[in-house]
């Protein structure tokens, strides 16, 4: 694997938008749709997140989350028994007295989702069914909303999708007089969020709405005049509602660096008519600052190989931003599911012939990534270890998801989150061999 | 159903891993969806393994519930042998493979695999992760230890240590410290397990002459299969503070048929004399709060009482199958024992007791750092600050210098700070500078909730005079609390409209008997 750094694409290549991928089945080594609810839960305020399963997704939840550090979070599960399942407890009445309890308890909370999991999934749980009822039965203060993060139908950031979607259904539509509305979809960190409505409203365009909105009770509101401009590439289902209630979506490569936060914005630009030059004075300082904060991790990633395994799905965004803007050499890039529509920008920016793959067998995935042994892999909490004391350096891939890494302002922290393993490794040398 | 924020114990075939990955030469197929595969990090993380666990999950899809999911099973089984070789197998189904009833044990049997293969039942919505453990070790050795050997060869000098596990709280450190205690009496070990073990070990159990049961709650089924069926008796006393060390060395010097005085002379640790000491003065009746899973919380009330002389408050466990003996040991010490897994329960507990020192879980650590209260942490679950670097035992005389220090150290720090409060007014100090180990935020200026947990109990129609006040204020921050409490309620009580410093002193003379 000795590809040629390529710092920019020429018109005629199509980088990697025919590219097949490599599909295997096997154990997938990934997390469900439930953790999502990990940064979901922060994003929105006044929003609660009940999940309706098992032990094992109350388990996973604190255990990805970590969640001891607050004193109560909001989120919880409803934690189906015996008795649920044997039929002894009528399991929508059960549900009704969780959710007063909880309400009960917890009278800040405006907005409750219940969220759906494998175990509720597979006994055909209604809950859909469940938010209608206990939303009549809480409307004013209250509305409930449902949508599935189980992990046999959603994988780790599609929990997101699922619950984007699920408000986005519950929106209003546009009255007859709307103004052109610009949606930016996918959670990002506050100081993301406003870092970007700064930079619109420099450029001229004010009706800004973010999906999701950082309070639960503002009112959403979509239709023909809505387009929309994705900030994560996970969100299929979300956009699927999106379109069918009349809204655009804006194409654009994802916001990750200097020049995938300028593609992106650009997009939008130009979908609400910004003149080029309104649009270099609003970024170019922007995109300076972008490239100085990046200019000393991509001293030390040049030229280096970077192997991903799924996770997120931001992995093609991630791959394009390495290689395009770092100077990184692609080994494989693996993600859960490929958006070939949402991620066409994105692909047509990577070195044409890159490994792709989807899906997961993660044995012969680790085979291939032993084999290939490069500088750097990108992979999730439960290898991340082993393949260290193998002695391959890592990154964990959940920290790219909780850190704040979109826009001008956070390249530089995006690309020390690669620098940071290569440098540790550096500093502590030898010490790891006897 | 049931409303979970947080806790304690994960679902049984979390237990089922905590075994196999403590095992060596194991694979556990466990039928189960992807996001199952979370498990993998509590190991990788939490315990810093270096491997990832010997587990491979079947991760069925939603359009595989409509297909053949049970053919998936049997070629992730099939595929699992293949690439690792174990000697031995144990299959099992998670919470939501419970639900599609495909028998991994039936199907991984059909497979007619040349190794063993040991079908797991561990009901999802019904038990937790302690009993998931228990019962896959048991189901082990029930399988593997062969039960055909000769009695009358064993050395009635050997042992076996049975309990500890990965993600077990302090088991490495433990493990070694009766390893070495059990040596200085002449007692070898045969085997240990499941820590380290093998299949092939485990076949060999019956070869020692009794079993040393370090964690009941994963070790005391297999030990009393392992009674009845090879005949090894088993040890009961759970070796943690000094006393209980002391005892342990009797039962199994006697079950061993060695003398076990010199090393009770010979052996000693320093937790006696240092807390003899009159250094130790202070600690005299200290209220302390106790909750964690059995093993752990019940050791810690008879060190609390007979080795520190603190008075215990409050006693308690989320282990369901140990409540019988928490609730005699509460009983014993004049407390009704808390038996709950909704830490909010444990939470209102300590605030109604208002203890001086919390022994918990982490979660008990942080309910102490949102009350202001010292704390130090006795049980699991485990975090990663429980995995430390150095060797850290709880068990044996080096597990009771190790518990004198963790327990102690919050206390004196709890002390140091109440002299950096009456210096307070002097300039190099200053109100919200954070106390040293209750984290990096400035500390509320009373905790929040005693005043609340005072205004419910005996609703204040009195007020405050500024001078009584600040006198309560020079009360160091951790008995505050109390003194609140009591003055208040002395107050309402004897019809106090305003409490002055004389009340404050009259409460303080009627609560002192």
């Amino acid at each position: 694997m000795n590809l040629p750094f390529r710092p920019s694409q020429n018109g005629n290549d199509r980088g990697c938008t025919d590219q097949q991928t490599l599909k295997q089945r096997g154990q997938h080594e990934v997390f469900c749709g439930l953790t999502s609810i990990v940064w979901l839960h922060r994003k929105i305020e006044n929003a609660f997140f009940l999940v309706v399963g098992s032990r094992t997704c109350a388990h996973l939840i604190q255990s990805a989350a970590g969640v001891m550090i607050f004193a109560e979070p909001r989120f919880g599960t409803a934690i189906i028994d015996e008795r649920d399942l044997a039929g002894l407890a009528d399991i929508d009445d059960e549900l009704d007295s969780v959710v007063g309890r909880l309400l009960e308890r917890r009278p800040d909370i405006e907005l409750l989702f219940l969220v759906g999991s494998c175990p509720s999934e597979v006994i055909k749980l209604d809950l859909k069914r469940a938010a209608q009822r206990l939303s009549k039965l809480h409307t004013p203060k209250v509305r409930v909303l449902n949508y599935s993060g189980s992990g046999i139908e959603t994988t780790f950031t599609q929990g997101e999708d699922a619950c984007l979607a699920a408000l986005a259904s519950d929106a209003q539509k546009e009255t007859v007089d709307a103004a052109d509305q610009l949606l930016v979809v996918g959670a990002l960190a506050d100081v993301v969020e406003d870092q970007f409505r700064r930079l619109f409203t420099d450029m001229g365009i004010n009706n800004v709405t973010f999906l999701p909105a950082k309070k639960a009770n503002v009112p959403l509101v979509i239709g023909p005049k809505t387009k929309y401009l994705l900030a994560q590439p996970f969100l299929g289902d979300t956009a699927r509602v999106l379109e069918d209630r009349g809204a655009k979506r804006i194409a654009a490569a994802f916001p990750l660096g200097a020049e995938g936060t300028t593609a992106w914005l650009k997009a939008a630009a130009q979908s609400f008519a910004v003149s080029a030059e309104k649009f270099e004075s609003v970024t170019s300082a922007g995109h300076r600052r972008a490239l100085i904060a990046m200019e000393a991790h991509r001293d030390a990633l040049q030229g280096k190989r970077i192997f991903f395994f799924p996770d997120s799905q931001l992995e093609i965004p991630l791959a394009r931003y390495v290689s395009e803007e770092l100077g990184m050499r692609l080994v494989e890039v693996g993600t859960p599911y490929l958006h070939r529509a949402h991620l066409s920008e994105d692909l047509a920016r990577l070195p044409s012939g890159t490994l792709l793959s989807e899906g997961q067998d993660v044995e012969r995935q680790l085979d291939r990534c032993r084999a290939e042994d490069p500088d750097l892999v990108v992979c999730g909490l439960g290898l991340a270890n082993p393949l260290e004391a193998e002695g391959m350096t890592t990154k964990w891939s959940i920290e790219l998801v909780f850190t704040p890494i979109q826009g001008y302002d956070q390249a530089g922290d995006l690309a020390r989150l690669f620098s940071r393993p290569l440098d540790r490794r550096t500093r502590l040398g030898g010490l790891l061999c006897n | 159903m049931q409303l979970t924020v947080w806790t304690y114990e994960g679902p049984p075939h979390v237990g089922a891993m905590r075994i196999a990955t403590a095992m060596k030469g194991l694979h556990y197929v466990l039928h189960a969806p992807q996001g199952d595969t979370y498990a993998d990090l509590l190991f990788t993380m939490i315990e810093r393994r270096s491997a990832r666990p010997p587990v491979t999950y079947t991760t069925f899809q939603a359009r595989d519930l409509g297909g053949d999911t049970a053919e998936l099973f049997k070629r992730s089984a099939f595929d699992a042998y293949e690439r690792f070789m174990p000697e031995a197998m144990i299959v099992g189904a998670s919470c939501t493979a419970e639900l599609i009833q495909d028998d991994p044990g039936g199907l991984a049997k059909a497979l007619a695999l040349p190794i063993p293969v040991i079908p797991l039942e561990l009901p999802s919505y019904q038990k937790k992760e302690n009993w998931g453990a228990a019962e896959t070790f048991y189901r082990i050795v029930r399988e593997l230890a062969r039960s055909d050997g000769d009695r009358t060869k064993r050395d009635p000098k050997s042992c076996n240590i049975l309990g500890p596990a990965a993600l077990g709280f302090r088991h490495r450190d433990d493990v070694l410290e009766i390893k070495r205690l059990l040596g200085a009496l002449g007692i070898s070990v045969n085997v240990v397990a499941p820590l380290d073990a093998r299949p092939s070990d485990i076949a060999r159990l019956g070869d020692a002459a009794f079993n040393v049961v370090l964690y009941p709650e994963i070790a005391e089924p297999a030990a009393r299969y392992l009674t009845k069926a090879l005949g090894q008796p088993m040890t009961t006393i759970v070796p943690i503070g000094v006393g209980a060390t002391r005892d342990f060395i009797r039962e199994v010097a006697e079950l061993a048929g060695v003398d076990p005085d010199p090393v009770l002379k010979d052996r000693m640790s320093r937790l006696p004399w240092y807390s003899a000491s009159v250094d130790s003065t202070y600690l005299t009746g200290k209220r302390v709060f106790i909750f964690g899973d059995a093993t752990h919380a019940l050791a810690a009330a008879r060190i609390a009482k007979q080795e520190l002389g603190f008075d215990v408050v409050g006693l308690g466990t989320f282990s369901r199958e140990f409540a019988r003996p928490m609730r005699e040991a509460a009983t014993a010490l004049g407390l009704e024992a808390l038996i709950t897994d909704d830490y909010l329960d444990v939470e209102k507990a300590i605030q109604e007791a208002q203890p001086e020192l919390i022994l918990g879980t982490q979660m008990e650590r942080h309910i102490a750092k949102r009350m202001g209260l010292p704390c130090a942490v006795i049980s699991a679950p485990v975090h990663v600050q429980d995995f430390p670097a150095r060797h850290s035992p709880q068990m044996g005389f080096e597990g009771a210098n190790v518990i004198f220090d963790t327990w102690v150290h919050p206390l004196m720090m709890g002390l140091e700070e109440h002299l950096l409060a009456m210096f307070r007014n002097d300039h190099e100090f200053h109100d919200s500078a954070a106390p040293s180990h209750l984290g990096h935020a400035p500390r509320a200026p009373e905790p929040e909730q005693v005043q609340q947990v005072v205004s419910e109990k005996a609703p204040v129609v009195t007020g405050w005079a500024v001078d009584a006040e600040k006198e309560l204020n020079k009360i160091p921050f951790f008995v505050r609390g109390k003194a609140r409490r009591n003055t208040e309620r002395f107050a309402a009580e004897h019809g106090v409209h305003l409490i002055t410093i004389e009340t404050l002193y009259d409460a303080k003379a009627h609560f002192s008997r």
